[in-house]
């Protein structure tokens, strides 16, 4: 059905009814997805979404493709097994901060640890929002939820940081309301052979309105975001005039102003995908005072054989080897006849 | 040299040491060269859950038991004829079961003070006369090992390695076995390592010559214990494990489905991870997850795939995997469970065995969750039992729950090898293109109600599914509530129409309408199955019943237990199936539990048989 003529945003799109509350992040970040799909050259039969619990995960259902809406945090297991069973499907995998940092997060750990060639898109709206407003693990500190009536104590977590850590060779960052940005950012994971872990930033209109509009609003975010290009000098700003540079007496990253100080571009980092030590700085820039927010690829790391390549390759190996049927080894070993 | 050998119809002969001494590769070797010359065997390894406990101590204890003999034999054997202790602390931890009169040998070496002292003996017990109910044989096997491997320059400790070979030695000359199946073994198991090799079998021929010798004391006897009459066939020994695994093996390979394994280590489930992953060329995939939730998850993933999703562990873990399994029952994907049952409850008794999880296995999930239950009763039975669990996850879409145990798990019988050209296929039939222009995965085949099964990757079949309720019709979220219960109801009509091809249920030994109905699942099987053929007898009106199908159970299940007077129910539990039977067809059956963590004895089966005929007489 493909070869006739090229799938569009409609082909992606299922029969059925959305049902995300009015205004909610989820919509852009689904009609981006419909939208780019085709973009990528995806088929509907060999596209997979499969997620855990949670509002983001009712996003299977949305698409006309295959999906399976599994059980709470435990999507990157399903989708291992998925994959394991055939590696050819292109799966993606929808969580959220709760879904896949919380009752998930060993599951998430672990798939990116392995490397299964899977898309995972996390959406933090840093409240959990089905279970009607708890504080998630990306909570800031102090927030007033219904489990947290004097505030939360609990310290956040921050998703690309916790990637990197488990390991994962592929980080990268985007924002629901980036329309423009964010089919790129989904292009590169999709591109990448391996498990591609993509925090997006995503508003909770009723638990957790404008968590992100500081980097959000048209006014500020271009003083608030890091667009990230693989070879690019890291500047940002209004006036174009604000770069990141490595500080060696504090060891971070630093925001200078490009023609203050004897500040020139030249001075300015370039944004090298490969490296980690940056990456590990990047994913922490924004907390500071006047910092941007790393938007796009922060990392990624080539590698040779995603995980349920490696483990096919075992298969393959032994086959080649020897090829046993059942029969051989019922049959085979130390026998005896009775007569 | 001229002792009688004696003609015996079985034997039980125990192994018990410290559980670095090497026992149950004792055993296991004495096992095969008895399976090699045709006699029928049970065995039970029995160690503790600790890897390596303090050297000497009680709980540092492991045994392995075999029961072999001329006739069949369906149990470990109530009372060992033979004790082999190795230390002070075996034959304190073993003593209590040896039959009196029976026969113990003892490696007198080790009954240092030091020893005594840690298995918490008071005085020496072999000079203390507590023993003289025994034929009791002392030998210093420890100073005659390192003697007999001084050649080849082993340092003390580890000339003391091959102890055990020395007493296997001894053993396979009393016992009249050969010994070359045994060399063959450890010349091929160290093959890198000459001199370990030949230092074992120095000491092996070592003891063996000990038997021979003018040193024997005029109390030993050797015994000839002859080939059983087998129906004949090949055989082979097999465990539990090793056939259970082989069984799904076969069944994939007569779906024609590849296999996905998603396994957590755990005891004593773990040898199906390890066997699996060994037939790689088989094209099983084995998948050893983070944790259990993953590993059902991901065979979950691979059943949804199109493979045949299996995941094996052991109760606790099974308790782990219950929501993933309430997913697999609501998106109606084939997967097989194995739980190799242990003591419980939580950790319990890891190494021990039990029966149980029939409780979770038949109602350990949140809401209205039926599946199927099988349970295999023996070694051997793994085979068969884990390809019918296959066939019914794949024709019906539904995960099965496969009962086996930790004794299965572990012990050997022979195994009369199948005809694996007569195996049955059950090639399963994938959707291929949408009916009417619309593919709707909850459309069901009009008996079985087994729903369809498209892969992804098949183009015109895209869908979704998940744990949310859906419609009968279109497979969409549905909260409709009169839609709920429809799907409620045809989830239970699918599980309980599969009895309409469960064989019948069959007395095993005796016949519909005696006077007492012995019923039992699972490893019970031979010491009930013996304890009915002596009631019997002794002139008991008893028959055997033993359940394959748990649920659902066979059509018959109910007209064949209310023909019997009584219905007696053997239970490694505190009484499952008992009330399941009493709950499903009134009947007042009578459990008789034992949660030791060892396997009934027949007496203890034969003796409630007993008291049930006499005070109902």
């Amino acid at each position: 059905m493909t070869d006739q003529s090229p799938l569009t945003i409609k082909d992606f799109t299922s029969d059925q009814e959305v049902r995300w509350c009015p205004g909610c992040g989820d919509y852009a970040i689904l009609k981006c997805m419909q939208r780019t799909l085709p973009e990528m050259g995806a088929t509907l039969e060999n596209t997979v979404f499969v997620s855990g619990i949670g509002c983001s995960s009712r996003f299977p259902y949305y698409m006309n493709t295959y999906g399976f809406h599994t059980i709470h945090g435990r999507a990157p297991a399903v989708a291992t097994g998925l994959k394991l069973a055939n590696p050819d499907l292109d799966v993606w995998l929808i969580t959220g901060d709760g879904d896949g940092l919380s009752i998930g997060g060993n599951h998430t750990l672990h798939a990116l640890r392995r490397n299964v060639d899977l898309n995972i898109l996390l959406f933090n709206n840093k409240i959990y929002g089905l279970t009607k407003g708890q504080y998630s693990p990306t909570s800031e500190v102090g927030i007033k939820t219904p489990s947290t009536p004097m505030g939360s104590v609990d310290p956040s977590l921050n998703p690309i940081n916790f990637a990197l850590g488990c390991g994962a060779k592929f980080v990268a960052r985007t924002v629901d309301t980036a329309q423009k940005h964010m089919p790129g950012v989904f292009k590169a994971a999709h591109q990448y052979k391996g498990a591609a872990f993509v925090e997006i930033l995503q508003n909770c209109i009723v638990y957790n309105d404008d968590a992100w509009s500081d980097i959000t609003d048209k006014k500020t975010a271009q003083d608030k975001q890091l667009l990230l290009e693989h070879g690019e000098k890291m500047i940002f700003g209004k006036e174009g005039n604000k770069g990141i540079v490595f500080d060696m007496d504090s060891f971070s990253l630093k925001v200078v102003t490009i023609g203050e100080n004897n500040i020139t571009q030249e001075d300015v980092l370039t944004h090298d995908e490969s490296h980690i030590g940056i990456a590990r700085l990047l994913a922490e820039l924004g907390a500071g005072d006047g910092e941007p927010v790393a938007m796009g690829v922060l990392y990624q790391e080539s590698v040779d054989l995603s995980y349920e390549r490696a483990v096919h390759a075992q298969i393959d190996h032994a086959r080649q080897k020897k090829k046993r049927s059942i029969k051989d080894i019922v049959l085979g070993g130390q026998t005896w006849h009775v007569k | 040299m001229t002792t009688d050998v004696q003609i015996l119809e079985s034997a039980v002969v125990r192994f018990a040491g410290d559980s670095g001494d090497g026992m149950q590769l004792t055993g296991s070797q004495f096992t095969n060269s008895t399976a090699l010359s045709g006699s029928d065997l049970a065995t039970f390894p029995d160690f503790p859950a600790e890897i390596r406990a303090p050297v000497g101590t009680t709980f540092g204890v492991s045994a392995f038991q075999i029961n072999f003999g001329a006739k069949s034999i369906k149990t470990i054997g109530d009372e060992p004829d033979v004790l082999v202790a190795m230390n002070p602390a075996a034959l304190k931890v073993s003593l209590d079961n040896l039959r009196r009169g029976g026969l113990l040998v003892v490696d007198a070496g080790s009954f240092t003070k030091r020893n005594l002292q840690k298995a918490g003996y008071e005085t020496n017990p072999l000079e203390d006369g507590c023993l003289e109910d025994y034929q009791l044989i002392t030998l210093d096997a420890s100073k005659q090992t390192v003697e007999s491997v001084k050649e080849f320059g082993l340092g003390n400790k580890d000339a003391l390695r091959s102890k055990n070979m020395y007493m296997l030695g001894l053993m396979l000359w009393m016992f009249d076995r050969s010994r070359a199946p045994v060399t063959d073994w450890l010349e091929k198991k160290f093959a890198k390592k000459p001199e370990i090799a030949a230092a074992n079998i120095a000491a092996l021929n070592a003891g063996h010559a000990y038997g021979e010798t003018a040193e024997l004391s005029t109390s030993i006897k050797r015994y000839h214990i002859g080939a059983v009459k087998q129906e004949p066939g090949l055989y082979k020994t097999v465990t539990g494990s090793e056939a259970l695994s082989w069984g799904l093996a076969a069944g994939g390979e007569l779906s024609g489905l590849d296999i996905v394994l998603g396994s957590y280590p755990i005891t004593p489930a773990s040898p199906v991870l390890h066997t699996l992953s060994s037939l790689k060329d088989l094209g099983i995939l084995t998948f050893q997850a983070e944790d259990e939730i993953a590993a059902v998850c991901a065979a979950l993933g691979a059943a949804f795939g199109g493979a045949l999703g299996v995941t094996s562990s052991s109760g606790p873990g099974i308790a782990l995997k219950g929501e993933a399994l309430g997913l697999a029952i609501s998106t109606e994907l084939p997967l097989v469970v194995v739980n190799v049952q242990r003591g419980g409850p939580s950790t319990g008794l890891p190494t021990k065995t039990e029966q149980s999880d029939l409780y979770q296995a038949i109602y350990g999930r949140n809401g209205d969750a039926p599946l199927p239950v099988l349970a295999t009763r023996s070694p051997a039975d793994c085979f068969e039992t884990a390809i019918e669990a296959c066939r019914i996850a794949l024709k019906y879409m539904t995960p099965v729950i496969l009962l086996s145990d930790g004794f299965i798990a572990n012990a050997a019988e022979p195994w009369k090898l199948p005809d694996m050209e007569a195996l049955e296929p059950f090639e399963v039939a994938f959707a291929s293109a949408p009916e009417d222009g619309e593919f709707n995965p909850y459309q069901r085949d009009d008996l079985s109600l087994a729903r369809n099964w498209a892969k992804p990757g098949t183009p015109g079949c895209m869908h979704r599914i998940g744990g949310i309720e859906k419609s009968y019709d279109t497979g969409h979220i549905s909260y409709d509530p009169a839609n709920h219960q429809k799907m409620t109801d045809v989830r239970a009509a699918k599980v309980a129409g599969i009895a309409r091809e469960i064989p019948p249920l069959e007395p095993s030994t005796g016949s519909a309408g005696a006077r007492i109905g012995v019923v039992g699942w699972g490893s019970t099987f031979g010491p009930i199955e013996e304890a009915v053929k002596i009631a019997r007898s002794e002139g008991v009106d008893v028959s055997h019943v033993h359940f394959r199908h748990l649920n659902p159970m066979p059509s018959n299940t109910d007209a064949l237990l209310k023909s019997f007077d009584h219905v007696l129910i053997p239970e490694m539990n505190t009484g499952q199936l008992k009330t399941v039977i009493r709950d499903r067809f009134f009947i007042d059956a009578q459990p008789l539990n034992k949660v030791s963590g060892q396997p009934f004895k027949i007496t203890e089966v034969l003796n409630a048989i007993r008291d049930l005929a006499s005070e109902k007489a």
